[in-house]
């Protein structure tokens, strides 16, 4: 295997996903993904210098929306599926120290 | 401290837009509501739901960006800046860094050495984040998405600036071009204008700049001020004990005046920014950049040549009300309604300026009508009101937009110019002052100006005051 | 006649005509999605009350003449990653298990009014990402052909619902071949259309660039009529296309005199099935007997497809999944110690192994000093395979090849290695990055009864000639129109 992942990759990318991987899973994604970097760095073998990376397939541009409000108050739905509420907010563990 | 040290600053400048709706969805941006009243699956990031871009954004960034003398990518897109946080709804925000839609430009500021232009990096486009609300009884916080996707600008400057003086009057000078434009209301204490930090410090002379750190969470003008005052001595203490400045993001606590750094392990600081595929690319054509600049309204530079031509105002008069755009204006409307530029000058530069200092408010905090002042005006005007009492009336207007009539009617404030009722005061006071009399007669000027005053007096201010001269002179030279 | 055994048309021509009721129809489905249910799992969440009361309802609608599409009270299952309002949308995860949209996915509010009668939501691969529909979270779907076999994914509820009775037609979507495949191993027709022709609001996204809500159904009539209802501009969908030439039900013609077909040679090299090849390119033969012009062709750029695929779809994954984070809907962890810990115990509870492993991939591909290296090159390689397929397109009016290398593989051997399961996808994946349309129409089946599919390919916008070639196929001998995983025809 060509691409070797660390520990501290694994750690590291987990912090950014929002993962917390067990030791066997951290073990199993270590090389699962470092199997996927080896395949996909194939990609190195294709020459694409002078090729403007492409996001959008057609050239679709300037989709608008008007300055109007169109939609009234529906916080009763929005907050349907909340797993915790209180006075008609998302509830969340504390955010400051 | 042996040394001499430059402070270098640069400002994250967010301009919370004036649009209708959000950035992305038909939610309102009202300020105030009940919590998640102003919501919707695109703004609470609803799984399946997607944005659609806000027209009017573009424009008034274009706006800010042409009257900023920036360039435009006519070719401009948005990214997604991910990162975990509850007032973000998706956990990224759509924001714009790869191809920002304005970017080098300049605005010019006024320094103790003469005018100095700032750069401005770039400007961007983005959302606005939730509201978090904490709630000490149950130790939780609560989320807010009402202001979830309101559209913002960051205007990014370039590291220009070398003290907190300067700093304020870039501030000022943005804050006065976007108030122009209608872009925003650019209200600190509200956040609808809020401005980071970047400090750093080095050796005068040195020619690289030194590590820099970004602060956060600035309110007013003042704080902004105490904290580049605060983290420049902070960073010039480290230097001086031989420590390193560490690069890292601080919150700045206006009542302690100090910073804390926001350090997390949580906090990666890696946003993994790549262009949002839900968005479509926006081209901005030569003739939309036109009609963004025919559409420009008037701008301070012209309003000050404006007013001194067509109002015929002295600068130093044209400059304090042009200074702010609210106030322009207000002036503006009133002197259409009662054509008097001048009297409408005086009662802004001086009463207004007056009472806003008294209470420590803004221009922006201005809230009478240009109806109200317009009457009063006339009330004065046409001799109803003396001056003197036209002041009480107006303390009333400023604070609680009243009509001056009702005030004047209400109190009974109404100048007496009865001739009859007048003379009979007249009599009585120089009756009961037969020294000033004779102090007149012995040529004492200054005996009638006494007269005079008393006769004021006892009619409460309300009397005509060139009447009361004539009828007080006429009195005298009989005796 | 079984009911079950009409196609979406042909019922809805009874329907019409006043042959069956609406209620028959749903009663026909709900009856054998009781008996087939516990073997084949290809629901998640059946609305059997649901939907008796909305065949009243349709059927009150055509009573009076109101109803006048040909899908009207038609009874349809909807992929689980289509919102709809009031009902289960899981996309087979447990992380949505309890979440209930307040809106309804686009494509369905069209299919809604003309009429559907909406039976429940199909099993899948969790959040899409699979090819075998074994990642969901709530059990594997079986193949109905054979219950050993899986029905291919991600949309393989959708598809052995089709195949096995238990609806009349169903929406899939398709990031990589998730619709294609998965009719391939069942043995009915799947179209995945130009990107932008179906709203995608409402659709739980995968990956936004790529994901295409699409048909699935006995024929390629029903595809055809399915596809123009559910086609429309979409001013809630920035990537939605404004298209004209939406009267799909115009290509059904049995006509491809002329028709100029190309065959990759890269498509049937090594790792593709015997028995697959041989049936289709007899399948290619049947359509030069009716005068195609079929002609063998080097398309290049096949091996980097689904390399390029993995970066931009983790990727944009990794950021579309962010949002599933226990605060505003779906499941919350019951213990934690602040914010970050509910984060990511929520989440790593919350989603099963395969999702995971993309979102960790897409993480790091975004990550600072990977984005040029990974992301960008992929988006160039996306770039260099448009480029491709725009020179097979100057040449061609189709690309034909198989859907998928094998037929369907049994149950638990893809999961233990991902990578060779990403394989199979090798023929359907470049579709998605170029934004074309393409169809897997049956064309046989292995020696152990298992379907084969063939796949077309067609430029962007070009529907109506993947509709016209795939009808000619199926009006010949070889054709099989309306087969049916124990159905009469199938005898």
């Amino acid at each position: 295997m060509a691409n070797i992942i660390s520990d501290e990759t694994i750690e590291y990318v987990g912090i950014l996903a929002k993962l917390e991987l067990s030791e066997e899973e951290k073990e199993t994604a270590k090389r699962d993904m470092g199997r996927m970097l080896d395949y996909i760095d194939q990609l190195n073998e294709l020459d694409t210098s002078g090729i403007e990376p492409m996001s959008h397939v057609f050239p679709v541009n300037n989709v608008f929306r008007e300055d109007v409000v169109t939609q009234g108050d529906d916080r009763e739905n929005m907050l349907r599926n909340a797993p915790e509420q209180k006075d008609g907010a998302f509830k969340v563990p504390k955010t400051v120290e | 401290m042996s040394k001499s040290y430059e402070t270098v600053i640069g400002l994250e400048v967010h301009v919370e837009l004036a649009t209708k709706t959000k950035i992305f969805c038909g939610c309102s941006t009202e300020f105030g509501g009940a919590p998640n009243t102003h919501t919707c699956p695109v703004c609470t990031g609803m799984p399946g739901s997607l944005p659609v871009l806000n027209k009017q954004v573009v424009e008034y960034a274009l706006a800010v960006g042409l009257a900023a003398n920036c360039q435009i990518n006519q070719y401009c897109k948005f990214d997604r800046k991910n990162y975990f946080y509850p007032d973000n709804p998706q956990n990224y925000q759509i924001s714009q860094l790869y191809l920002p839609i304005c970017h080098d430009g300049w605005v010019e500021i006024d320094t103790a050495s003469g005018k100095k232009r700032i750069g401005i990096h770039e400007i961007h486009m983005e959302e606005d984040a939730g509201k978090l609300i904490h709630d000490e009884w149950e130790d939780c916080s609560l989320v807010d998405y009402n202001r979830s996707g309101v559209p913002l600008i960051e205007i990014v400057s370039e590291p220009d600036m070398r003290s907190a003086d300067e700093a304020i009057a870039y501030l000022e000078k943005l804050r006065l071009i976007i108030q122009y434009l209608g872009a925003s209301d650019c209200k600190l204490q509200e956040g609808s204008m809020r401005a980071d930090v970047n400090l750093s410090v080095r050796e005068t002379g040195t020619a690289e700049f030194g590590t820099r750190t970004e602060m956060k969470n600035l309110n007013s003008f003042k704080a902004i001020a105490r904290a580049i005052e605060g983290e420049r001595n902070r960073q010039i203490e480290l230097l001086e004990d031989g420590r390193k400045v560490v690069q890292e993001t601080r919150r700045w606590d206006d009542n302690k005046e100090s910073s804390h750094a926001m350090r997390s392990k949580e906090d990666a600081q890696d946003y993994r920014y790549f262009p949002d595929p839900d968005l479509v690319p926006v081209m901005i054509s030569d003739e939309w950049i036109a009609q963004i600049k025919a559409r420009q309204p008037e701008l301070r530079t012209e309003k000050l040549a404006r007013y001194q031509e067509e109002y015929k105002l002295p600068l130093y008069d044209a400059e304090i009300l042009t200074a702010s755009k609210h106030l322009a204006d207000i002036f503006e409307e009133t002197v259409a309604l009662c054509k008097k530029p001048k009297e409408v000058s005086n009662w802004l530069m001086t009463e207004t300026m007056r009472l806003l200092k008294e209470r420590e408010q803004e221009a922006e905090d201005i809230s009478f009508s240009p109806v109200n002042l317009a009457k009063l005006v006339e009330l004065v005007e046409k001799n109803v009101i003396n001056r003197t009492v036209a002041r009480t009336v107006f303390e009333a207007v400023f604070a609680d937009d009243v009509d001056p009539m009702q005030v004047v009617e209400e109190k009974g404030l109404k100048v007496v110019n009865d001739e009859g009722a007048l003379q009979k005061t007249v009599e009585e006071i120089i009756a009961a002052n037969p020294q000033s009399v004779a102090d007149f007669k012995a040529g004492k000027q200054k005996a009638m100006g006494f007269i005079v005053g008393q006769v004021m007096r006892t009619m409460k201010g309300k009397a005509d005051p060139a009447m009361v001269n004539k009828l007080v002179r006429e009195a005298l030279e009989k005796k | 006649m079984d009911i079950l055994d009409l196609t979406a048309v042909d019922l809805g021509r009874k329907i019409k005509a006043g042959e069956i009721t609406v209620r028959e129809a749903t009663e026909a489905a709900l009856r054998q999605i009781k008996r087939r249910e516990p073997v084949l799992n290809s629901y998640v969440t059946v609305d059997e009350e649901g939907a008796l009361k909305r065949a009243d309802q349709v059927q009150e609608q055509i009573d009076k003449g109101e109803a006048a599409s040909p899908l009207a009270g038609v009874p349809v299952a909807l992929k689980d990653n289509l919102c709809t309002e009031g009902i289960l949308t899981t996309c087979s995860s447990k992380i949505l298990a309890n979440f209930k949209p307040t809106y309804t996915a686009e494509a369905v509010i069209n299919l809604q009014k003309a009429g559907a009668v909406v039976l429940g939501k199909t099993n899948m691969d969790e959040f899409a990402m699979g090819s075998t529909t074994e990642t969901s979270a709530f059990g594997a779907t079986k193949n109905p052909w054979n219950e050993d076999h899986v029905p291919g994914g991600s949309s393989g509820g959708s598809c052995s619902a089709v195949a096995s009775g238990e609806c009349f037609y169903a929406l899939g979507s398709d990031t990589g071949g998730s619709i294609r495949q998965p009719s391939s191993f069942c043995g009915v027709v799947g179209l995945k259309p130009t990107y932008g022709t179906v709203s995608r609001y409402g659709l739980i996204a995968y990956g936004s660039s790529l994901d295409q809500i699409g048909p699935i159904a006995r024929s390629v009539e029903d595809c055809a009529v399915i596809l123009e209802t559910i086609a429309s501009y979409d001013f809630k969908d920035s990537t939605s296309v404004a298209r004209k030439d939406k009267d799909f039900l115009s290509a059904l013609a049995d006509d491809v005199k002329g028709m100029k077909i190309g065959i990759p040679r890269d498509y049937f090299g090594e790792g593709l099935d015997k028995e697959v090849r041989d049936c289709v390119l007899k399948a290619a033969e049947v359509l030069k007997d009716r005068g195609a012009v079929i002609e063998e062709f080097d398309l290049g750029m096949v091996k980097y497809a689904i390399p390029a695929y993995y970066v931009i779809a983790s990727a944009e994954a990794s950021s579309n999944l962010s949002r599933f984070d226990g605060v505003k809907y779906g499941y919350r962890t019951k213990e934690y110690e602040g914010l970050h810990h509910m984060y990511k115990k929520s989440r790593s509870e919350g989603f099963g192994e395969e999702v995971k492993r993309r979102i960790m991939l897409g993480s790091f591909v975004l990550s600072s000093g990977y984005y040029d290296a990974y992301y960008l090159k992929a988006l160039r390689t996306k770039a260099l395979i448009k480029n491709a397929f725009d020179r097979a397109f100057s040449r061609y009016d189709l690309i034909l090849g198989p859907t998928a290398p094998s037929t369907a593989p049994k149950l638990g051997v893809s999961l233990s290695d991902p990578l060779k399961m990403y394989l199979g996808d090798i023929y359907t994946i470049s579709v998605n990055l170029a934004g074309l349309p393409a169809i897997s129409v049956p064309c046989g089946q292995d020696s152990r009864g298992l379907p084969v599919g063939m796949q077309l390919i067609a430029d962007c916008f070009q529907e109506k000639k993947l509709i016209r070639a795939a009808y000619a196929y199926e009006q010949s001998d070889d054709g099989q129109r309306g087969r049916r995983a124990g159905g009469q025809r199938n005898e």
